[in-house]
């Protein structure tokens, strides 16, 4: 399972990395925005994305859509994990084909549950 | 303000009287007078317009220059190259972000530590109850005892360490103290710059009042649509249980989900 974190700051990455460590994942691949992180994606064979919402270059939600537009990776699951809590922006994420979405501050406990059920969907 | 009052006041009563003058000048065919006063009622406008712009400039620069670091502060030495809010929030952000790797360096380096110690734990207790329950020979237990000696001193040395990596979490902690300080002083330009700009802004509404400007407020508010800016992204939301439009926690973003069927 390879897993892509991608977020402005490094310190959200290490801790995103450490928990995702913890259940389990270590192969995992960090990105500082999306300009970064699309090509990595195309190349990379990557299994799931945790992005941010609000990047310098490109944001979350452009390269969520970018990555729903992009023929090979369309199918890829992504979590967004970010401080962005409109209304209006959850439901334009999940317009755009997010699979879930996480506000920040989160606890390790939802980050879990959260990619259990992607991967619940995604398997069944 | 009460400068600016009483110079849009004086301009207002100028007005007023030259009113009056000028059209008893033009009746009595007085042209020159006339020309004359325009000319003064102009001066005055221009006088009260250059002293309010005058005086907002300083108070400008004032605001800027006071933006100074104290030399009192203990850091005074690292922050006096600080010279404007942009570089002392660069370095709040600097700070933060040295004492978050600085904890997370310890924590990773406590977690081995405490998993080992307490895998050995475990792996005794378990040999120790078949000790209790008398099922190890003499030549088993000698090694028991070993690995007891073995694991006592080494828990004494390695939960000291522990000991110290937290002790040193809590002083990584020590950021608060300084960006605090540098945040507040930032918030105080901020505040001051403010009150400057609504100066500006109140001013500039007389002088629309006088010149008889018309803006196009539509395209001012559609400028300022916040629609226009939401893939951009707002950052953390500081109110967010006093907002209608704004999810307040994981519950209601999960709750909003599902209602769109996730």
């Amino acid at each position: 399972m390879k897993i892509l974190i991608v977020d402005d700051f490094s310190t959200m990455r290490r801790i995103i990395k450490n928990l995702l460590r913890d259940l389990g994942f270590t192969n995992t691949s960090e990105a500082d925005d999306g300009v970064t992180a699309l090509p990595m994606l195309q190349n990379g064979a990557f299994d799931f994305l945790v992005t941010d919402w609000n990047m310098p270059g490109m944001s979350g939600i452009d390269l969520l859509r970018q990555v729903r537009a992009d023929e090979r990776l369309r199918h890829l699951p992504v979590l967004m994990v970010t401080a962005e809590a409109k209304r209006e922006q959850i439901i334009e994420a999940a317009q755009a084909g997010v699979n879930g979405y996480v506000v920040k501050p989160f606890t390790a406990q939802v980050l879990k549950e959260k990619i259990e059920k992607i991967f619940e969907r995604v398997n069944s | 303000m009460e400068h600016k009052d009483s110079s849009m006041g004086d301009f207002e009563s100028t007005l007023k009287k030259h009113a009056h003058e000028l059209v008893s000048s033009l009746e009595k065919g007085k042209f020159g007078e006339a020309v004359q006063l325009i000319h003064e009622l102009n001066q005055t406008r221009d006088r009260g317009l250059y002293q309010e712009v005058g005086k907002l400039t300083r108070e400008l620069h004032s605001a800027i220059v006071n933006f100074q670091i104290d030399p009192h502060m203990p850091q005074a030495e690292e922050v006096s190259q600080i010279t404007d809010a942009t570089e002392r929030l660069s370095y709040v952000v600097r700070l933060t972000e040295g004492a978050a790797n600085r904890t997370m360096d310890l924590v990773e380096q406590s977690q081995p530590l405490m998993s080992g110690l307490s895998e050995d734990a475990r792996a005794l207790s378990k040999d120790w109850g078949r000790f209790m329950r008398r099922e190890v020979g003499a030549e088993e237990f000698r090694e028991l005892a070993r690995k007891v000696d073995g694991f006592l001193s080494r828990s004494e040395k390695e939960t000291a360490l522990v000991g110290t990596h937290l002790n040193d979490i809590l002083l990584a902690q020590d950021y608060q103290d300084l960006t605090g300080q540098v945040i507040k002083r930032v918030t105080q330009l901020v505040t001051e710059v403010e009150s400057n700009l609504l100066k500006l802004v109140l001013m500039a509404s007389q002088v629309d009042r006088f010149a008889g400007i018309q803006h196009d407020e539509d395209a001012i508010r559609a400028e300022n649509d916040p629609e226009k800016h939401l893939s951009q992204g707002e950052g953390p939301q500081i109110h967010a249980d006093k907002r209608e439009d704004v999810v307040s926690g994981q519950d209601d973003v999960d709750d909003l989900l599902s209602s769109l069927g996730f």
